[in-house]
């Protein structure tokens, strides 16, 4: 795990148990479109999944450690091989021309950070209700309409393009982590690559539509 | 300039027999050397190409301790890497006929009968251990869908003999000895020592015993000492300047073992090889050859009226003249590369010459493509296609290729017996930097075969007949001292002339007078003008030359000066060996000495032998002649009619 | 044509090293890239000036030993092409040309344009190969290889040792170089029996080289002379990951 390949392993592990958060996390979120009922008790759920086997919130904190494991080692592995990026050229070039193509593909480091430092934000607002009008002891529903009310613009805007940021951070790093686990290869390019721009697409329209819905007044 | 005849040489360790037998007989007389002994003798490698990366690699496997030079900043640089076409070898898998007694009738023949019988048998019997060895290694030669290697006919070969990895079979069989060098070094068996230049050899006690060598780095001058030193540093095709060599390769490591007392054998064969790429002007650096395989589909041509500049595509079929098909029916375009290069300089000198300069022929893929539709031919040639449009901007898919000889090979080097020992003891030559195999031309496909066959196969043999005496102690201090302030005082002097003209001009001077004196075609007259002209140039180099810099520092005109000093001397010794050779033979063709077709006409008689010179201080070479006897295959006029 | 060229001078390894600006004039379109050089170093040599140190040997195409940042790009824009084969027809009349050494620690300068490469070496070394001792191989018929896995072998074994994929990518990393290496012999039954510890041994000692990892941005295949794929990577990883699961 500490050569640059094994770090490289950790970020696309890492990355799919996020994807598979993100993608259960939009399907959740959609659930607003059915009524501020049906989203807190799609919430309730969460914490009450498997009791009573399990006892309350005891499968979700599991995966919320799971997750912030994930992050972590996220993180983690990019910081360290960023660093090392930068060790390995002291000395930087007058001129520098990319010449592969993809947008996506240059924007991985400052990218992720941003995700990161929204991601902090987003937990304070709709988790924590830190910064939120309604606070925390409200019902989700009701912090997730509070939080993009249209007064509030500049928050969906802000959401707006940390989404956009997470699908082109996947865009890149979805075919990337099949690469990186060598599951790659000529014949499978084409695909992999329709997979993750299919998939980071699917997950920003899906992540948007209900802010958007909100600030714009179709859901209240 | 003046030379005189000393006794004639032998090569006392050839042995007898019946022909098939003597290798065999030779490693079974050849003295071995215990195990336990191999790690205390020392063996230093010049050269890391096909056939120094392979003897590097194989001695080192064997147990000795290796150290490996090259002047490229890795020994996977050396310029077998850039050999396109083939190899051969006498596997037969396609059951056409080929045998290991073919192999090696071919390659005397093609070799004008100016190559050793033993010699040739042996490189033939071992072509076939060299194809089972690079397989093993992982080179990946071309395959057919059955999973079998495949194999094609290759310059002047009737049998399909030689097998190839797409354009860059020379890249792939020196990475694999490359790998297998690399494997030694790891495993401590052989230190590797790379932009490192030899500038001399220390004989001490008769015997060579080490090298002086500069690291081209720091400048710093270096000795190493060793019980055995073998050379394998190339060609030194460069003396013509332009030439499809890299631009690094030199004389200077066997012509500084010349000037310690190893016989230079044959240094006038020079091979021009066909399908090169024309000169385009002035600040051409180097000439870059397209592999000959092209000339199994592509038809040469030039235009049947003199100055006929329309474009080749509206030069109708009857007024184009396929000239080697009309003058070689039975062998048409594929005839031995000598003959090709030779006549394409006759059209040219018609007048009949296309391009700029009118030095240039067409090698025309019309038919080809026509017969086997552009995507065979693209599948088969495409890289060098590629490689023709970047260099020339045309594409040969809709005109013609141009070509024009160029120089290739240098079949000369240092003599060496049977064991590719010189006549310095303790100093091995293989490779190009030998004479051996190839007599006065070389066949397409077989410098790969005989870099391979010296460096796996004989010498790691050979060169144990020789150690097992070792080893041979303390090296002279007083020899050692004297190569070394000879070196110095060599490159304090370069640095001190700071003249007005650049090491290059030079050379391009010496290049292009050796060219037009020494080269396709050699006269009496203009071998002795050129014996009257380089002498005037090198002392022009040594009054006039400059460069900058310093000794101590990583100094490429320094370098390059070192490598011209070198050339000069060796230009000399090259025209005088074509003026005493009055016969034509293979690359050497004399004005003088040809038939009533214009072809080259050998004479048995006074030139059945390797022609050794020794080097003399005062300038006046002694001439060996080593008697060449043909007991298998019967000396006839070549004829490719 | 008339250039101006921008030119990375550094005297030495310990030197800082700087541009400096050279005027070259009537270069012929026809001219390489390295002959446009040759053509101002002989006038510097003439001026009593240093000529610009650059690595060159076979040139044409083979042997990797040129390699020079041309205008931000490894061996120039031109695709798919070596420094040496680079022809002045691709640049316009009165075009200004910056001239880099490749940039990575594990390639510290050693005069100008010249990088010292041992590292790929190393790598190399440390299980680029397939051991088989000079003698001992059976015959070659003796194990068929499809022709397919043949071709692919072949394709990343035509790799040439540049570095061009080291200097391109924004990581300093070596992946493609030793990627091609392992593709090669891992695709060959021959390569079989050292597969795993091959590529275990040659990504470990390119991390301890000090080149950057790989993050996927295919910088290097772009300029790869020899168009070494992709996909290679993705198979060094393969059997990198499995070598460590062992």
């Amino acid at each position: 795990m500490a050569s640059s390949n094994g770090k490289k392993a950790v970020m696309a592990v890492t990355g799919a148990v996020m994807v598979g958060f993100l993608v259960l996390h939009m399907l959740g979120n959609l659930k607003i479109f059915l009524g501020r009922e049906s989203f807190n008790d799609y919430a309730h759920a969460l914490r009450t999944l498997l009791e009573p086997i399990a006892p309350y919130r005891s499968v979700l904190t599991i995966l919320e450690i799971i997750l912030v494991v994930s992050v972590v080692l996220h993180m983690w592995a990019a910081i360290s091989l960023a660093r090392r990026a930068k060790q390995a050229r002291p000395v930087k070039y007058v001129a520098k021309k990319s010449q592969a193509g993809g947008y996506a593909t240059h924007i991985m480091r400052w990218g992720g950070l941003t995700i990161a430092l929204y991601v902090v934000w987003h937990l304070l607002d709709l988790t924590f209700g830190v910064v939120n009008p309604k606070g925390f002891d409200s019902a989700p529903a009701d912090r997730m309409i509070a939080g993009f009310d249209p007064s509030r613009w500049w928050v969906t805007l802000i959401y707006l393009v940390a989404v956009v940021l997470v699908g082109l951070h996947l865009r890149h790093g979805v075919w990337s982590a099949f690469q990186t686990l060598g599951w790659a290869n000529r014949a499978r390019y084409k695909a992999l690559r329709a997979t993750a721009s299919l998939l980071s697409a699917v997950l920003v329209v899906g992540f948007l539509a209900p802010p958007l819905a909100i600030t714009f007044g179709v859901v209240k | 300039m003046k030379f005189v005849e000393g006794p004639d040489i032998r090569d006392t360790k050839a042995p007898e027999g019946p022909i098939e037998e003597r290798w065999e007989k030779r490693k079974f007389a050849a003295k071995l050397v215990n195990p336990a002994n191999k790690r205390k003798l020392n063996v230093i490698v010049v050269g890391t190409g096909l056939a120094g990366g392979s003897a590097a690699a194989t001695l080192g496997e064997l147990g000795y301790n290796v150290k490996s030079f090259c002047y490229q900043d890795s020994p996977r640089r050396a310029h077998s890497i850039a050999a396109q076409g083939g190899i051969n070898a006498a596997k037969n898998y396609r059951g056409d006929g080929d045998s290991i007694y073919r192999l090696f009738y071919d390659t005397v023949k093609g070799g004008d009968f100016r190559a050793r019988e033993s010699n040739v048998y042996r490189l033939a019997q071992v072509s076939v251990n060299i194809i089972d060895q690079a397989v093993a290694q992982g080179v990946p030669f071309a395959r057919e869908y059955g999973g079998l290697l495949d194999t094609r006919s290759f310059g002047g070969a009737q049998v399909s003999r030689t097998f190839y990895a797409r354009g860059q079979t020379g890249q792939q069989l020196l990475l694999g000895a490359y790998q297998a060098l690399e494997r030694q070094v790891a495993a401590g068996t052989v230190q590797m020592f790379t932009r490192h230049e030899m500038l001399d050899l220390i004989v001490a006690d008769g015997r060579a015993r080490g090298i002086i060598v500069r690291d081209m780095v720091t400048g710093e001058i270096e000795r190493h000492v060793a019980d055995a030193v073998v050379l394998a540093t190339g060609g030194y095709g460069n003396v013509f300047f332009l030439s499809t060599n890299a631009k690094g390769c030199n004389t200077t490591a066997i012509w500084r073992a010349h000037e310690r007392g190893a016989y230079f054998a044959n240094p006038c064969y020079t091979q021009i090889h066909p399908t090169c790429i024309p000169v385009s002007g002035e600040y051409q650096s180097k000439l870059t050859l397209m592999s000959e395989s092209l000339r199994n589909d592509g038809r040469v041509w030039v235009p049947l009226r003199k100055g006929d500049d329309r474009a080749p595509g509206d030069i109708p079929e009857d007024e184009r003249d396929y000239y080697l098909e009309r003058i070689y029916p039975a062998f048409g375009n594929l005839v031995p590369r000598d003959i090709a290069s030779r006549a394409a300089k006759n059209v040219c000198d018609e007048g009949r010459g296309v391009g700029p300069g009118g030095l240039g022929v067409y090698l025309d893929f019309r038919d080809a493509i026509n017969r086997l539709g552009r995507d065979a031919v693209e599948k088969k040639y495409g890289n060098l296609f590629e490689m023709y449009e970047r260099i020339t901007g045309e594409n040969p898919y809709d005109v013609p290729m141009r070509i024009y000889p160029a120089v290739h090979y240098t079949m000369g080097g240092l003599w060496v017996d049977y064991d590719l020992q010189s006549t310095i003891p303790g100093l091995f030559v293989i490779g190009e930097a030998n004479f051996s195999d190839h007599g006065a031309n070389r066949l397409g496909a077989s410098a790969l075969m005989q870099g391979l066959a010296d460096g796996y196969f004989v010498l790691p043999t050979t060169i144990g007949d020789y150690l097992a005496a070792g080893p041979f102690g303390e090296v002279d201090e007083e020899a050692v001292t004297e190569a070394e302030g000879k070196v110095r005082a060599r490159i304090e002097r370069l640095l001190s002339v700071n003249g007005n003209r650049t090491p290059d001009s030079f050379h391009r001077e010496l290049g292009k007078l050796m060219w037009d004196y020494c080269g396709m075609e050699r006269t009496e007259e203009s071998l002795r003008k050129a014996l009257e002209r380089i002498p005037e140039l090198r002392k022009e180099f040594w009054e006039n030359v400059k460069v900058t810099g310093t000794a101590e520092e990583l100094n490429q005109v320094l370098e390059k000066a070192g490598r011209v000093a070198d050339f000069f001397d060796l230009a000399e010794l090259m025209c005088l060996d074509a003026l005493v050779r009055t016969e034509s033979c293979g690359g050497h063709f004399r004005a003088e000495s040809q038939d009533a077709d214009g072809e080259a006409l050998r004479d048995d008689e006074h030139f059945a032998h390797v022609s050794a010179w020794e080097y003399s201080p005062e300038g006046v070479p002694v001439l060996h002649k080593e008697p060449l006897e043909y007991e298998y295959v019967k000396m006839t006029q070549r004829s490719y009619k | 044509m008339n250039l101006t060229l921008k030119v990375w001078r550094q005297s030495g390894p310990t030197d800082a090293g700087r541009m400096v600006t050279y005027k070259v004039e009537d270069v012929s379109p026809d001219m390489s890239f390295l002959e446009m050089l040759d053509v101002l170093n002989e006038r510097l040599i003439i001026e009593g000036d240093d000529p610009v140190a650059f690595d060159h040997d076979c040139r044409e195409g083979i042997c990797g030993m040129c390699g020079m940042v041309i205008n931000g790009v490894a061996h120039g824009e031109q695709r798919a092409t070596t420094t040496c084969q680079l022809h002045m027809r691709h640049f316009e009349d009165g075009a200004t040309i910056t001239i880099e050494p490749w940039r990575a620690a594990p390639f510290p300068v050693v005069k100008d344009l010249v990088v010292d490469r041992s590292a790929f070496d190393r790598i190399i070394q440390a299980g680029g190969f397939v051991s088989v001792p000079a003698g001992s191989a059976p015959d070659a018929h003796s194990v068929p290889v499809r022709k397919e896995d043949a071709d692919s072998a072949f394709d990343a074994a035509t790799c040439i040792g540049c570095g061009a994929c080291v200097a391109a990518c924004p990581n300093g990393s070596a992946s493609l170089f030793t990627a091609a290496k392992i593709t090669h012999l891992s695709l060959l039954p021959q390569g079989q029996p050292e597969r795993l510890t091959r590529a275990k041994a040659m990504v470990d000692q390119m991390d301890a080289e000090g080149f950057g990892g790989c993050t996927n941005t295919g910088e290097c295949t772009a300029v790869c002379p020899k168009g070494i794929p992709l996909d290679t990577i993705a198979r060094m990883n393969s059997d990198y990951l499995q070598a460590n699961k062992k």
